[in-house]
């Protein structure tokens, strides 16, 4: 009947969706939630003009995501976005604000320091929002007969306040890392200087919650207790990166940091998925629990197949058409 | 009072999609316009097709920017409101939106950073290029959004299972019953829509002297653009609606204000709608036309609103007052085509300002008939989320109350106001700018009029041996 296991292959396909999304918009999210603390206007206007031609691409990642998870999960869908729903309703206004902000604020003259707070502030409410779900999916939900049955306010407690926390800070530092890749003169002596405390911050708010974790969860517990010698790694791995993203600041390489950066979320995700697996929605409902029909996910996986490897094709060449250094005064379209 | 969440969700959903509607219809169509504008400027190197290519590119940013970001607020609407709906026809409508993704939405955004950013820095071919790539990407969505739409309404290729509708036959789910004739619809309306909005502001440009050629041209375009599509326009929703008479056939009889089956049917021009005693009032028709527009018999039979129950009935007075509204703009349009094919001669049709202020205004009548028509569709198919198998109450999500939807609908209807009045707001400043903006592109970033005198702007067009009708009126007089 069915030959091979599509579910593990799709929940591999939305996992990698979902760190493109996370490593992609994330630096541009990123730029957004340094906004208010750039050096000079000019500086933003550098900073939103390194991600202007691409913000679009990296968000479609996020509705691949959400899409992805409708057809092969529905399960996910349709008890996550209830249980988080006002939660997502923040995260989209946010979204909106920031997306429309790189139009409008180019046209603006006495009206642009508020596109300058509309894209900090919906580029920070998106992403503490999105940690928020990280703690949300830790935490767990309440559901019954395969539907969220839990209160308006789950969503909100002071774990995913950290969390949401947490990745604010985790997408600032992969913003300011790029910032030292697209930039240059004062602006990226600028990023310089912030990454590190950046950093820090990030791996206190990591510590916080990889300490606090087994405390809310006792199924990571188990798993942590039993498991260590693999699971070890991935901290090991994280914390590398760490070391090399100091490093290469120290010695002023441009491109390195970015990359120790996207190490860094890339070691703490897979240790996320790794402490949850098989669980999809827990914590009740696991990845075989939660799968769409076998003819479905063929149907698409057939489609995708073909369609990714262009996909990434033009993605990227879209990224090399805007390769090398944004200068100040270069001009919007 | 209770708040009933099926009535909130239904009221979010209408808003918010309808306020995404307006943006796509317009992008696809104008899309599609500079992509035409790039290649006749590859073509004949005349320099008119870059200046009107590069100012549309600016109009379009604005409107593709809102477009985008209300169209990633409806990709989870079906998860926070529906879930139900969601999980039920996950099977069909996962793999159709996760399709659109896939195939339009990283087309469109990769060839959007080249379109908006690009010229000058990829080989003029290749800007053709990614004018076409996003132009083309506008009609793949298009197509995977409307067959899931479609297939609500005619829903084919599906068996129920365990509460959840299971594909059987790939084909026919996508190109359901009714998908082709609401592609060919909606297609059209996004060029009408483009064509319309187009010919407005060329228009406007005409009336206050600007640049007259390039407008001219523009103009003209879409005139002979408008008299191809606003009859076409009508015979395809002639068929369209003979198709909903076979399937649905209480949306028809609800578009006629119809209540009991009869024969020989007048084409009602205007009625009063009145649900609770199942009658119109005040009705004033065209003896037997009804008929014979669906069956192309003067006798034939229609069907009656009334065959349905009354709980099953969708509220009427909005599907027969949205229809009329759409088919007067329609036949509108048609007169305006007509008249601008008539005033050619002599080159009247961009000089007459009556004619000009006429499409000026015109140029919101094309969004107003688009809400309209999906008014009738949406609304004609209550109580049914899926049509005859799925109703809203059994879509709804389970845990969702009454006051957080209201919470999320003040909150969609706050973000929006603001977001729409910023985005009008800009585009009337991009159109002030016009296209003499785009000499000295950073004017707009500094919030600057171009400082050049209109003389100079002007001299080399008043060439033209006709004089243009309204005369010198300085910039910004708007
Ligand atoms: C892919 C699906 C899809 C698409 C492309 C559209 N709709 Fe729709 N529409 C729905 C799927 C849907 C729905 C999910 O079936 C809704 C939401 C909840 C409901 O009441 O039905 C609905 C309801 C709904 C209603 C409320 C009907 C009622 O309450 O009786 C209106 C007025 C519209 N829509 C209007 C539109 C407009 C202006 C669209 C223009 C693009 C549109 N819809 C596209
Ligand atoms: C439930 C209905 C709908 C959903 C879930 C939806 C979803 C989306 C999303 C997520 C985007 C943003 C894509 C990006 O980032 O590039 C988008 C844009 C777009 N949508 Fe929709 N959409 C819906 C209805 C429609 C309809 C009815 C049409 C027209 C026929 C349409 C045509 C488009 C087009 C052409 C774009 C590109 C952006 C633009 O031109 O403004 N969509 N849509
Ligand atoms: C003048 C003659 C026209 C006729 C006879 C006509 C007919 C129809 C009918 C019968 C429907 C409902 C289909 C259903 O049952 O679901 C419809 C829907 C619609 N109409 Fe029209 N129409 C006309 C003009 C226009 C114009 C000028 C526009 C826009 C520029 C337009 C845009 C739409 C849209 C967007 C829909 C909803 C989507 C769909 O179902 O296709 N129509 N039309």
């Amino acid at each position: 009947m069915e030959p091979f296991d599509l579910i593990l292959i799709w929940a591999g396909i939305i996992a990698f969706g979902v760190i493109m999304y996370v490593l992609m918009d994330g630096f541009d999210l990123g730029v957004g939630i340094l906004f208010p603390f750039a050096p000079t206007e000019e500086a933003r206007d550098v900073m939103m003009n390194s991600v202007a031609p691409v913000w679009d691409g990296n968000e479609t990642w996020l509705i691949l995501g959400g899409a992805g998870l409708l057809a092969a999960f529905p399960l996910v869908y349709s008890i996550i976005l209830p249980a988080l729903y006002i939660g997502v309703f923040l995260m989209l206004a946010g979204l909106i604000f920031r997306g429309v902000a790189f139009e409008f604020r180019f046209k603006a003259n006495r009206s642009r320091y508020l596109w300058n707070w509309a894209f900090a502030g919906g580029s920070s409410l998106a992403a503490f929002a999105q940690g928020v779900v990280v703690g949300s999916y830790i935490q767990g939900y309440e559901t019954a007969g395969r539907v969220f049955t839990g209160g308006p306010f789950d969503w909100l407690t002071p774990f995913t306040v950290l969390t949401g926390v947490g990745l604010m800070i985790g997408y600032a530092l992969l913003g300011s890392t790029w910032l030292i890749m697209k930039s240059e003169g004062y602006i990226q002596q600028w990023a310089y200087r912030i990454t590190p405390f950046l950093l820090m911050a990030v791996l206190v708010i990591f510590g916080i919650i990889s300490i606090w974790t087994p405390f809310v969860d006792e199924f990571v517990r188990e798993r942590w207790l039993s498991h260590f010698h693999i699971i070890g790694l991935l901290p090991t791995l994280a914390v590398f990166c760490a070391w090399k993203l100091m490093s290469s600041v120290r010695k002023r390489q441009e491109g390195v940091p970015f990359v120790a950066t996207m190490g860094l979320f890339i070691f703490t995700y897979l240790g996320l998925l790794v402490s949850k697996w098989p669980y999809v929605v827990p914590p009740n409902y696991t990845l075989y629990d939660a799968a769409s029909a076998y003819e479905s996910q063929l149907f698409l996986l057939v489609g995708l197949i073909f369609v990714i490897p262009i996909v990434l094709t033009y993605t990227a060449w879209s990224y090399w058409i805007f390769r090398g250094k944004v200068r100040a005064g270069e001009g919007y379209h | 009072m209770e708040l009933d969440p099926v009535l909130l969700s239904r009221i979010q959903f209408a808003f918010v999609v309808s306020f995404h509607a307006i943006f796509p219809v317009f992008t696809i169509g104008l899309a599609s316009f500079i992509a035409f504008l790039e290649g006749m400027a590859l073509k004949t190197d005349n320099p008119i097709y870059e200046r009107l290519s590069k100012f549309w590119i600016q109009v379009f940013a604005v409107v593709f920017g809102m477009g985008v970001v209300s169209g990633i607020v409806m990709s989870f609407q079906f998860g926070t409101n529906w879930s139900n709906f969601a999980q039920a026809t996950a099977n069909f409508m996962g793999p159709m939106l996760s399709y659109e993704v896939l195939t339009a939405f990283f087309l469109e955004a990769a060839f959007l950073g080249v379109l908006l950013f690009g010229r000058g820095k990829v080989p003029r071919g290749i800007f053709f290029f990614a004018a076409c790539m996003v132009a083309f990407g506008t009609f793949i969505s298009s197509f995977w959004i409307l067959s899931a739409n479609s297939w609500m309404h005619t829903p084919a290729g599906v068996e129920m299972r365990d509460g959840m509708f299971h594909v059987v036959a790939w084909s026919e789910a996508i190109f359901n019953a009714s998908f082709p004739w609401r592609f060919l619809h909606m297609v059209v309306a996004s060029f009408l829509t483009g064509a319309l909005v187009v010919a407005a502001v060329s228009a406007w440009f005409l009336l206050k002297g600007r640049e007259l050629e390039a407008n001219r041209k523009a103009l003209s375009l879409c005139l002979w653009m408008l008299l191809v599509l606003a009859p076409a326009q009508a015979v395809i929703g002639d068929f369209h609606g003979l198709n909903t008479l076979e399937h649905q056939p209480v949306k028809v009889a609800a578009m006629e204000g119809n209540w009991e089956r009869s024969e020989g049917v007048p084409l009602l021009l205007f009625a009063w709608p009145d649900q609770a005693n199942q009658t119109n009032h005040f009705e004033l028709g065209i003896p037997k036309l009804a008929s014979f527009i669906l069956t192309h018999d003067w006798n034939g039979e229609v069907p009656g609103i009334n065959e349905t129950a009354v709980e099953e009935q969708p509220p009427v007075a909005i599907i027969f007052w949205a229809f009329r509204i759409m088919v007067a703009l329609g036949l509108l349009m048609i007169a305006v085509a007509i008249v601008g094919l008539v005033l050619r001669k002599g080159g009247r049709y961009w000089q007459a300002p009556w004619f000009l202020r006429s499409l000026t205004v015109m140029g919101i009548s094309p969004f107003i008939a688009v809400l309209a028509g999906w008014f009738v569709t949406e609304v004609g198919r209550s109580p049914w989320l899926v049509f005859g198998e799925m109703t809203y109450a059994q879509g709804i999500t389970p845990s969702l109350t009454g006051g957080m939807a209201l919470f999320t609908l003040i909150g969609y209807v706050v973000v929006y106001a603001l977001v729409f009045s910023a985005g009008i707001y800009y585009l009337t400043r991009v159109f002030n700018g016009g296209l003499e903006a785009e000499a000295a592109p950073h004017d707009l970033e500094t919030g600057e009029r171009p400082k050049r005198p209109l003389s100079a702007s002007h001299a080399r067009l008043e060439d033209d041996d006709q004089p243009h009708p309204a005369g010198e009126v300085p910039h910004g007089t708007l």
